[in-house]
């Protein structure tokens, strides 16, 4: 095999052929994959079916704390285990640009497939396309994955009701600001790296056990927790009220933040879920947290209020309140 | 986590000093932070609602991206329509519209538009790229300028004949002037912004103080630091003085920092310079001196855009910026001025008085 990618990869013959065994099919070992059908035939999934799809074009490729590959399977496995499915199968489809180092490629795949195994899921046929230099930014990968929701239990902004908390399991805004030191190269030492991980033990863990007291869950990828936040209320009859003192922030986050003008509460996660939990069932939400290792760090935000019906709003550390609303566009690093 | 110090920093002082603050019960004051960064944190932690309603707290010109003529941006859009040319700028500018256009939506049509955190990473981009003439949009304060005068010295060190600045910085000393004895402005007290400070000392802040009555404090960002300031220039009112107190002297000196005035002083020289909003201020602007002058990239505009600020009609960011009349007061704001539709730059920039009320009000 040639050290990168050329079209010839691309061409259906014998080097996508190698191609897809010497790297896909060795590290993705599992019996719906090797037995190389135009689709993957599954089994039936007990109680409902999930169904995600995500597209994952990041820069840079490679970043402290995980790749494109590894953000691809958590985030595929992540929007499934928020809506309480258990994730089984996943997809992968790879739009690769020409010139692109097959050593990278294979790092990718490995990394995907040690995620995989960790979240318990299996990634069950894919698809590879590449195309000349220029017409894609190195590689793009796009997740399709299902999953199944365990029978009884239901999620939904209508079981919200005031005095439910808001649960966040660990600090926030780790992913986008690891990023953001890579890619534009910032000249900080933080230490800092991106949380991109698979949610669906720890989650599992609390609606396996809590059932009905968990009203919603969601992974607060871009836009942060802010916009997730948001979502949930919009064109609701019930507000949350969030407590800045509690938001639990690294220090090196909060620091570049505010050199650079910018918010922790939009800012990107990949390894965070927000969860609102029955009041009265909150404390023990946050035992089973915090007893995995993705929640160790887990904290109770704010509250759902019946008062600011469709808004957001804080409680600040002067006392004061500010709402908090969706962002428009990207967050740009101001002046001074 | 939030760290305890940060707590005992932020919450208990803060509850303290809003306590004190609301015995206030003299007359009726407005108190100006003039510093965009002051708006923004005021906002963001909710502080006037904390206040008596014999306290107002008004905005000034401090936003550098606010007080930006609108023929600076036209330029800037020609600029990077130019064939080999690469615009470099701070991410604020990227979003301020001009007749509905801006560098964002010209960068989506395919200009090489770059966003950088200092001066400095445009001199990397113009070193990386020799065939390219790449121009730095230098906007902002006594706090952007010295790394600005690095990056030309740098240059003209380094013989680099591909790097050019568009200058629209500005110095604060002569609009604190204008403010200070615009009647119709009637500031009781100033909040003076803690890293403007740094560069220019706080020592033109006694000169005010002295010359219009005016008293002051130099603070930095936390609600406990802004609180502080507020306590102490409502302290001075009601004692009938005049003085400036520095609440952020573990940065800011009273001759400020010598060594990055001297930078600014050896690469520019004060000119006119028209703020947004406020019109022409003379000796408030910054152009490059005749030795560095082949770094202009004013050179490239030559006098093809007029130097007049256009403003929408209805827009009132003029009045806003003065301290005159409240984002709430404009007719636009809300409604046909929004972030996602702005019509001036006070509702785009992540520090502008609009944008900061219409966020986190």
């Amino acid at each position: 095999m040639s050290e990168i990618i050329t079209l010839a990869h691309g061409s259906g013959g014998k080097l996508t052929h190698q191609l897809i065994q010497g790297i896909f099919q060795k590290h993705f070992r599992n019996d719906w994959l090797l037995e190389g059908g135009d689709s993957a035939v599954l089994e039936t999934l007990p109680g409902q079916m999930a169904f995600t799809t995500d597209s994952y074009v990041i820069h840079p490729l490679f970043f402290r704390g995980g790749n494109i590959g590894k953000l691809a399977v958590c985030g595929t496995v992540n929007d499934l285990a928020v809506c309480g499915a258990i994730p089984k199968y996943i997809s992968c489809g790879w739009i690769i640009e020409e010139g692109f180092p097959l050593g990278e490629l294979e790092e990718i795949a490995e990394s995907m497939a040690a995620t995989a195994q960790e979240a318990g899921v299996f990634i069950v046929t894919g698809d590879t396309k590449i195309v000349p230099r220029g017409c894609a930014d190195k590689l793009f990968l796009n997740t399709s994955g299902v999953g199944f929701i365990p029978k009884g239990l239901r999620l939904a902004p209508a079981l919200i009701r005031p005095g439910d908390q808001v649960i966040v399991t660990g600090t926030i805004g780790d992913h986008g600001t690891a990023i953001l030191i890579e890619r534009e190269q910032l000249q900080v030492e933080t230490g800092l790296a991106s949380d991109c991980a698979p949610l669906n033990g720890m989650l599992e863990r609390v609606t396996a056990s809590m059932g009905g007291a968990v009203r919603l869950m969601r992974d607060p990828t871009r836009g942060g927790v802010a916009t997730t936040l948001n979502e949930f209320t919009e064109g609701q009859d019930f507000g949350i009220r969030l407590e800045e003192h509690a938001l639990p922030v690294k220090g090196a986050v909060s620091g570049l933040c505010g050199m650079l003008g910018m918010d922790p509460l939009y800012i990107a996660n990949e390894g965070k879920a927000v969860l609102i939990v029955d009041g009265a069932q909150a404390e023990r939400a946050m035992e089973l947290l915090r007893s995995h290792p993705n929640g160790q760090d887990a904290t109770v935000i704010g509250e759902v209020v019946a008062d600011h019906p469709g808004k957001v709003y804080m409680r600040t550390l002067a006392g004061g309140h500010r709402i908090i609303d969706m962002l428009v566009g990207d967050q740009l690093p101001r002046i001074c | 986590m939030i760290s305890e110090l940060e707590l005992f920093r932020n919450e208990t002082l803060a509850e303290g000093l809003v306590k004190a603050i609301r015995r206030y019960d003299g007359r009726p004051v407005s108190i100006m932070e003039v510093c965009g960064t002051h708006t923004m944190a005021i906002s963001r932690y909710g502080i006037r609602e904390l206040l008596p309603p014999n306290v107002r707290l008004i905005s000034g010109p401090g936003c550098p991206v606010c007080v930006t003529p609108s023929f600076y941006l036209k330029s800037a859009l020609e600029l990077c329509r130019r064939e080999n040319t690469i615009v470099a700028t701070f991410g604020d500018m990227m979003r301020i519209p001009y007749k509905g256009v801006s560098l964002l939506t010209e960068k989506a049509l395919g200009r090489d538009i770059r966003m950088v955190y200092s001066p400095l990473d445009s001199l990397d981009i113009a070193r990386q790229h020799p065939d390219k003439t790449v121009i730095f949009l230098s906007v902002g304060f006594e706090t952007t300028v010295p790394v600005t005068a690095i990056a030309v010295l740098e240059a003209a060190q380094q013989g680099l004949d591909n790097f050019m600045i568009l200058s629209a910085n500005k110095t604060i000393p002569a609009a604190m002037h204008l403010l200070s004895s615009d009647p119709e402005v009637a500031v009781d007290g100033f909040l003076y912004p803690g890293h403007v400070s740094a560069v220019i000392g706080s020592g033109l802040y006694e000169e005010l103080a002295k010359a219009y009555g005016i008293p002051g404090a130099v603070t930095g960002f936390d609600p406990a630091d802004i609180l502080g300031s507020i306590l102490y220039v409502l302290e001075q009112i009601q004692d009938n003085k005049a003085t400036v107190a520095n609440l952020y002297s573990m940065v800011v000196q009273p001759g400020g920092n010598p060594i990055a005035r001297g930078k600014i002083d050896e690469v520019f020289e004060p000119s006119d310079a028209v703020w947004r909003g406020l019109g022409q201020i003379p000796g408030s602007g910054l152009r490059l001196r005749e030795k560095y002058r082949s770094f202009d990239a004013w050179s490239l505009i030559n006098g093809s855009v007029e130097e007049r600020d256009e403003e929408a009609r209805g827009c009132r960011c003029g009045d806003i910026l003065k301290g005159k009349c409240l984002p709430s007061d404009c007719k636009l704001f809300g409604k046909a001025c929004t972030p996602e539709t702005p019509v001036g730059s006070c509702m785009v920039s992540s520090e502008g008085t609009c944008a900061a009320y219409y966020r986190y009000q």
